[in-house]
C-alpha cells in the first residue's frame, strides 16, 4: 500500500446510500490528488450547466498526494466545486486535522451528490459511513457545531468540517470551517447548505504506508530542517501585519473599498497586531515545519477564552478595506466570519462596498436599520457581518455577493463593486504593483497577498502551473516558496511517497495539464474572453491619495498582456483550449467528455 | 543511570505532530499516529503538549500489571515490555496518571515510549522542527 488509497467515496443524500469505487492509477498519475484530481472528478460527476445551488452540483473533498505522510505541510485537502459566486470551478485548499483525518479514513477523495430532505451530517468512520439527523444542530456557529458532533461521538480523535448559519442561509460566499486557517474561498459553504449537509466528522485511524520508509523519512528530515530554517530567516513574512508594512515604504494595500492607498493607520495596526495582549502563540498544521496560523485573543480580557486565527487576507479586507484600523474590531469581524462560517475576505469587501454606497447616499439610515455604514465604523463593520450571516435586512443584499447586490441596486455601484467573475478579490491594489493585473484578471486562482512580486506572462504560466500541481500534491502554498527547487522537492516526496516516479519536468506539465482542466470545466460552463477582466474601478478611479496616488491599469496593457498569456498557453485569441493543446497533454478523455458542448456557450447559471 | 523522560516546552511547541511521525515510522516502518508513542495534545488552538511515558518512580504500570509483563529496566531506566506475557488487558492503560501507554490493537500488546535505545538520541526530539522537545534527566527529589 502507498499513500494513494486508490479509492474514493460516493455519498448520495438523495437515497443516503454510498458507495466505493477505485481510482484507476493513471488518473492519480496524471492529476496527483487534491485540486487536480477534485477538478478531475468533479468533471466527472457534474452536468454541464448545472445550477450551483442544486443538487445537480456535487462537493468533492480530495485528499493531497502527499496527505499522511511526513512530507513538510502535506495534511492538505481541497474542495472543489461549482461556485455559486462565480458559476465556474472553485477549488481551494486548507489543511489541518481534518485533512489528516480524511486520509487516514483510506479513502483518496469523497464526492457527495445529492441533497438531504432535512439537515444531516456525515459521520466517516474509517471505512463505515453513517448519515446522522442534524436538526438539533441547525443555526449553530462552527465551532458550537463541532463541540456537540465530538461530543456526541465520545471521542476527541473525531474532525469536523462544518457550516455555519451563512452556510445552512445559502449566503453565496459561506465557507467551510475545517481548518484553522485558509478558509475556503468560492462559496463551498452555500453547496454543502443547499445539500443540507451541516457538517462531516471524520475518525480516520488508519496507517499511511510508503514503499520506502527510510529514503522518506530521511528525505523528509532534510527538507523540514530547510524549510524551517529558511522561514525563520526571513522573519516574521508570514505575520499577519506583514502584509501592512512592506519593506521601507507604504505597502500596496487598498483601503476605503479601493478609494485610497493604504496611509496613516497601518503603522499601528500592525503595531497592535504584535501584541501579546491579542496575539497568543504561532501554531502550526500537522507535518508543518514552519507554523504560521497566528492565534489571536478577541478581547483584551485576559479570561476570555474566544480565539481566533488571524491571517492576512481578513486582515486586509476586514481592516484598512474598511477603513478600519482598531484590532479589537477586526478581531471580533474574524471571529464572527468564524463563527457564521463565512469568508472573510468576501464578507469585508462586501461590507466595503456597502460602505461606499453608505456614504454616496445610496443606501439610507432606514436600509442599515439605523446602523451607521460610514467608513470606519465599528458597529458597521461587526453588525454588517452579523446580518450577513443571518440574512437579515441589509445583510440579505450583500449575502448574494458584490456583483449581485451591486447589480440589484444599480445607481452606478457596479463601477465600484470589487469582483473578478463575481468572485470578491483580494490581496495588494493592481493600480499601483501593475504585475498583478494580469494574475487578477485573468489567474486560474484567486490572488492572494503572497502574490506580490511581479506576473510577466511567462511568469505566470509557470507559476500558475507550478501552484496547480503544489495544490495537487498537497503542500502548503505558505510553506511551496520555502523549498530549494520545489518542483523537483515535490517530484522525489511524491516518487517516495506512492511508487509512481514522476520528474521535475512532469510535475511542472501535470501542474499545466491540472489548470487546462480547470480552463476545461470553466468554458464548459460559458466562460468567455469578455470575463477575464477587472472591476471598473481599476481602469477609471485613480487612488486619490498615498503610494502609487493617480494611477490607474491601463485597458491596453491588460488587453496585449491577456493575449501574450493566452498565447503562452496555447490557447486561441479567444482564450479556448485548441483540440491540439488537450491532446498534447494527453488529455483525450477529457475532450470525449466535454464533447457536444465544446465551442458552445451553455447560459450563465446566475 | 538516571531516569530520563521526553519534556516538551510548550511556549515552542507548534503543534505539528512531525514527533508521532517521526516516532511511528522509527517504531512501526509507516505512518500510523495510532501507534505513535509520543501524542500531540491540541487543548485549545494556543496549548498544545506532548505526552509520553515519565518512567514513574513508583512505576504505577509495572504494579497493576496482572501478568508480570512490564517491569523496570534497571540499566536503562526505562519499562520494558515482555510480549508473550502481555495480553492487551489494558490494566496498565488505566493506571498510567498520564494516559502515556497505548493498546496496539492488531497485535493486542501495549507500547510506549522506550527513548529509541537503538537510535542516537529519541526519533520525535530529532525531527522537531521548533527544538521544542528535550530530554529531561530527573534529579532525584525534583521528580
Amino acid at each position: 500500500m502507498t499513500s494513494h488509497s486508490r479509492r474514493y467515496l460516493v455519498v448520495d443524500l438523495n437515497s443516503q446510500k454510498t458507495e466505493v469505487r477505485e481510482l484507476p492509477e493513471r488518473l492519480l498519475r496524471d492529476y496527483l490528488g487534491g485540486a487536480g484530481l477534485g477538478t478531475r472528478l468533479l468533471l466527472e460527476w457534474v452536468k454541464a450547466g448545472a445550477d450551483a445551488l442544486s443538487p445537480d452540483n456535487p462537493i468533492v473533498f480530495a485528499c493531497g498526494g502527499l496527505s499522511g505522510t511526513m512530507a513538510p505541510a502535506s495534511a492538505c485537502h481541497a474542495v472543489v466545486t461549482k461556485s455559486p459566486l462565480t458559476g465556474f470551478l472553485s477549488t481551494s485548499v486548507s489543511s489541518g486535522l481534518w485533512s489528516l483525518a480524511l486520509k487516514r479514513t483510506g479513502f483518496d477523495a469523497v464526492v457527495v451528490t445529492g441533497a438531504a430532505s432535512a439537515p444531516v451530517y456525515l459521520f466517516i468512520d474509517d471505512s463505515q459511513v453513517h448519515f446522522r439527523k442534524a436538526n438539533s444542530l441547525a443555526g449553530k456557529g462552527c465551532l458550537q457545531t463541532e463541540a456537540v458532533i465530538r461530543r456526541e461521538s465520545g471521542d476527541s480523535r473525531v474532525q469536523v468540517a462544518s457550516i455555519g448559519p451563512a452556510g445552512e442561509s445559502l449566503v453565496r460566499f459561506a465557507t467551510i470551517k475545517d481548518g484553522h486557517r485558509l478558509p475556503h474561498r468560492g462559496g463551498a459553504g452555500a453547496v454543502m447548505g443547499s445539500k443540507k449537509l451541516k457538517a462531516i466528522a471524520v475518525r480516520g485511524t488508519r496507517p499511511v504506508s510508503v514503499p520506502d520508509i527510510g529514503n522518506m523519512r530521511d528525505a523528509c528530515a532534510d527538507l523540514n530542517t530547510h524549510v524551517h530554517q529558511s522561514a525563520a530567516s526571513s522573519g516574521s513574512r508570514l505575520a499577519p501585519a506583514a502584509c501592512l508594512l512592506s519593506g521601507s515604504g507604504p505597502c500596496s494595500l487598498p483601503t476605503r473599498n479601493y478609494q485610497q492607498a493604504i496611509a496613516e493607520g497601518a503603522g499601528s495596526l500592525a503595531a497592535e497586531c504584535a501584541k501579546r495582549e491579542y496575539l497568543l502563540k504561532v501554531i502550526a498544521c500537522p507535518t508543518c515545519p514552519v507554523a504560521c496560523q497566528h492565534v489571536y485573543r478577541v478581547t483584551e480580557d485576559p479570561h476570555s477564552d474566544e480565539q481566533v486565527v488571524l491571517d492576512r487576507e481578513a486582515l486586509a479586507a476586514l481592516g484598512p478595506l474598511c477603513g478600519m484600523y482598531h484590532l479589537p474590531v477586526i478581531l471580533r469581524a474574524v471571529e464572527l466570519c468564524q463563527s457564521c462560517g463565512l469568508d472573510p475576505v468576501s464578507a469585508g469587501v462586501c461590507v466595503a462596498w456597502a460602505m461606499e454606497c453608505f456614504e454616496r447616499g445610496l443606501l439610507s439610515s432606514k436600509d442599515t436599520q439605523g446602523l451607521d455604514l460610514s467608513f470606519g465604523s465599528a458597529d458597521g463593520v461587526v453588525e454588517t457581518i452579523r446580518k450577513i450571516g443571518q440574512r437579515n435586512g441589509l445583510g440579505g443584499l450583500l449575502a448574494e455577493g458584490v456583483k449581485r447586490a451591486s447589480a440589484k441596486l444599480g445607481q452606478g455601484s457596479e463601477n465600484w463593486a470589487m469582483h473578478v467573475k463575481g468572485l470578491e478579490v483580494a490581496g495588494c491594489d493592481p493600480r499601483m504593483e501593475k504585475s498583478l493585473a494580469l494574475g487578477l484578471a485573468a489567474g486560474l486562482r484567486p490572488p492572494t497577498l503572497d502574490d506580490g512580486d511581479g506576473h510577466l506572462p511567462s511568469s505566470l504560466k509557470d507559476e500558475e502551473d507550478l501552484a496547480a500541481a503544489g495544490d495537487s500534491i498537497g503542500i502548503c502554498p505558505q510553506v511551496r516558496r520555502y523549498f530549494h527547487d520545489f518542483a523537483a522537492e515535490a517530484a522525489q516526496l511524491y516518487t517516495l511517497a506512492t511508487g509512481l516516479p514522476i520528474s521535475a519536468a512532469e510535475v511542472r506539465r501535470t501542474g499545466e495539464r491540472i489548470n487546462n482542466l480547470k480552463k476545461a470545466f470553466n468554458i464548459r460552463e460559458g466562460w468567455q474572453r469578455a470575463d477575464d477582466w477587472l472591476p471598473p474601478r481599476l481602469f477609471k478611479d485613480p487612488a486619490d491619495s498615498g503610494k502609487g496616488a493617480g494611477e490607474v491599469v491601463s485597458e491596453n496593457d491588460l488587453k496585449t498582456a491577456i493575449d501574450d498569456y493566452y498565447r503562452q498557453r496555447g490557447w486561441t485569441a479567444d482564450g479556448l483550449i485548441p483540440a491540439e493543446k488537450l491532446e498534447a497533454l494527453g488529455m483525450d478523455d477529457i475532450r470525449e467528455m466535454l464533447k457536444g458542448n465544446w465551442h458552445e456557450t451553455p447560459p450563465h447559471t446566475v | 543511570m538516571k531516569r530520563r523522560h521526553i519534556l516538551c516546552d510548550r511556549d515552542r511547541c507548534t503543534g505539528c505532530m512531525i514527533c508521532e511521525f517521526a516516532c511511528s515510522a522509527a517504531k512501526e516502518g509507516r505512518f500510523d499516529l495510532e501507534l505513535s508513542r509520543i501524542r500531540v495534545l491540541h487543548a485549545t488552538p494556543a496549548l498544545t503538549d506532548v505526552i509520553a511515558c515519565r518512567f514513574c518512580r513508583n512505576t504505577p504500570c509495572v504494579k497493576a500489571c496482572p501478568r508480570g509483563a512490564l517491569s523496570l529496566d534497571e540499566a536503562t531506566q526505562t519499562i520494558s515490555l515482555d510480549k508473550a506475557r502481555c495480553a492487551g488487558c489494558g490494566w496498565c492503560l488505566e493506571a498510567c496518571p498520564f494516559g502515556a501507554i497505548a493498546l496496539d490493537e492488531s497485535v493486542k500488546t501495549v507500547i510506549m515510549c522506550d527513548l529509541c535505545p537503538n537510535h542516537n538520541q529519541p526519533q520525535c526530539i530529532e525531527f522537531c522542527p521548533q527544538k521544542a522537545l528535550s530530554l529531561h534527566v530527573s534529579v532525584k527529589g525534583q521528580g
